[in-house]
């Protein structure tokens, strides 16, 4: 196999700050970059696909609310872009946690996705639930209005956690079908770059809603794909793990063995488009690891069979959670695999899950990590 | 300078996101000067702080935030009131506050 680069990069966000922390592709020694904007949470920072040095990061607080931050040099500096994000027209109301109608309000930015291909064009996933799009490197932001105002979209709740737009997975055979996801009203896909949108929920059972196959109404928590099988797509939702093998369309539960298919965040391997990660939570109100122990659960065949990887884990008087965005996978020939815990851990394992470290113990409680796999 | 000097003292989060050096800013605000005036002058100079302290639509105050002038809590004034003349004169700063609070 062809190596496909010689260093990595993650991109921390923190309730307290961002992190930047380098290795070369042997992953023993980091260096550790932060924080930047400290005292602010980062909720999610990623690299264009398309230039590296490209970064951008939701920096919000609630005293001075959402900022968008850019580097064009890799993390070493940053500069504020645009943080005016206005719905399209009068964005009406959801349901509120009690049913009742509730106002549109726009709180933050979740998740911050780069084009596969043009640094300056970037999607950003707020809540509550939209999605904005910019093509001038974020200078100005334009909702894609037609998920929020899909016929459901009066109908949607809020997970515990808010109302928010989490994942955005682009296609990159087709860059104008997109995946996202929402909690707790569910996945919808666009196959028109995000003029019109549809519930993509079939196959999901969700006990806590009424009707439990609702067309929406799911907790999606987070969706994973290998790029080279876009329409194979895996999901954790509040509680299990699913697989779809056609972009959505239909759903199957494979949470097989797992001792609680409840967490999180989930992942793909870089080579093997059927090794799945997960990290089993315990659940509905503990919302830390099972048993005391921290356990990443792997799946070579796709789901269903799960094995616990623990070399190098704490397996005793381990109470921390791993949320959503918080595991990355590199690229490098011997993949990567990272994730951050609500602790400040951030663990590493440069052999798919075999071994594992962490790179640092005392980071502010991670929101999310992203890899950059560099030349 | 066209208009009337206007010392402005702002969060340290903000000083920070402005590049702001020091605790205050000059502004250089139209007659008349009231909250809604320098902050209009200050989000054209340092764009970065728009959103930051009113919402960009509605112009309402972050709930967060407070405006102290001369030892008063101006905060629920019409933000087209007139400053007091302490502020105005440049004896004393209009000072943007951030609630203490929070984890």
């Amino acid at each position: 196999m062809t190596a496909i680069g010689s260093k990595v990069r993650l991109l921390v966000g923190t309730r307290k700050g961002a992190f930047i922390l380098t290795a070369d592709a042997a992953r023993k020694k980091w260096q550790i970059d932060g924080p930047h904007f400290p005292g602010w949470e980062i909720y999610h920072l990623k690299g264009s696909p398309a230039d590296p040095n490209r970064l951008y990061a939701s920096q919000s607080s609630g005293w001075f609310g959402q900022i968008v931050q850019r580097s064009d040099d890799g993390g070493k500096t940053w500069a504020p872009v645009g943080n005016n994000f206005a719905y399209d027209g009068v964005p009406g109301t959801h349901q509120w946690y009690d049913g009742t109608p509730h106002p549109w309000e726009f709180k933050r930015v979740w998740h911050i996705e780069p084009s596969l291909t043009n640094p300056d064009e970037v999607y950003a996933g707020v809540e509550d639930a939209a999605l904005f799009h910019s093509t001038d490197g974020g200078q100005n932001w334009a909702e894609l209005a037609g998920l929020r105002t899909h016929t459901t979209g009066s109908a949607w709740q809020p997970g515990a956690g808010g109302m928010c737009l989490h994942t955005i997975l682009i296609d990159p055979s087709d860059p104008k079908r997109i995946v996202i996801a929402i909690s707790a009203a569910g996945a919808f896909r666009t196959d028109d770059g995000g003029t019109t949108w549809k519930p993509i929920n079939r196959g999901l059972h969700s006990q806590h809603i009424p009707d439990p196959t609702a067309e929406v109404g799911h907790c999606v928590h987070h969706i994973a794909a290998h790029p080279s099988r876009p329409g194979t797509l895996f999901m954790q939702k509040h509680w299990d793990i699913m697989r779809s093998d056609d972009a959505g369309d239909n759903w199957r539960e494979v949470s097989g063995n797992l001792p609680t298919d409840f967490g999180f965040v989930i992942d793909v391997h870089a080579h093997e488009p059927e090794t799945l990660y997960v990290v089993p939570i315990k659940s509905d109100s503990e919302h830390f690891v099972p048993d005391g122990k921290l356990r990443v659960y792997r799946s070579r065949t796709g789901g269903n069979d799960w094995e616990p990887l623990t070399k190098g884990l704490p397996q005793s008087d381990c109470y921390v959670n791993v949320l959503r965005d918080a595991m990355a996978i590199d690229r490098l020939d011997s993949c990567g695999v990272y994730f951050g815990t609500s602790g400040g851990q951030v663990y590493a394992s440069a052999d798919s899950g075999d071994n594992w470290n962490a790179i640092v113990h005392d980071l502010p409680p991670v929101l999310s990590v992203e890899v950059q796999t560099l030349a | 300078m066209s208009g009337i000097p206007i010392r402005v003292e702002l969060p340290a989060h903000l000083r920070t996101l402005a590049r702001i050096a020091g605790h205050e800013v000059a502004l250089d605000v139209p007659a008349s000067p009231t909250i809604a005036a320098v902050l209009d002058v200050l989000e054209a100079a340092y764009p970065m702080l728009r959103g930051t302290i009113r919402d960009q639509a509605t112009r309402e105050r972050r709930a967060f935030l407070r405006f102290f002038a001369c030892q008063q809590d101006i905060s629920l004034d019409s933000p087209d009131a007139p400053l007091p003349a302490a502020i105005v004169s440049g004896a004393e700063p209009l000072i943007i506050l951030g609630a203490v609070a929070g984890g």
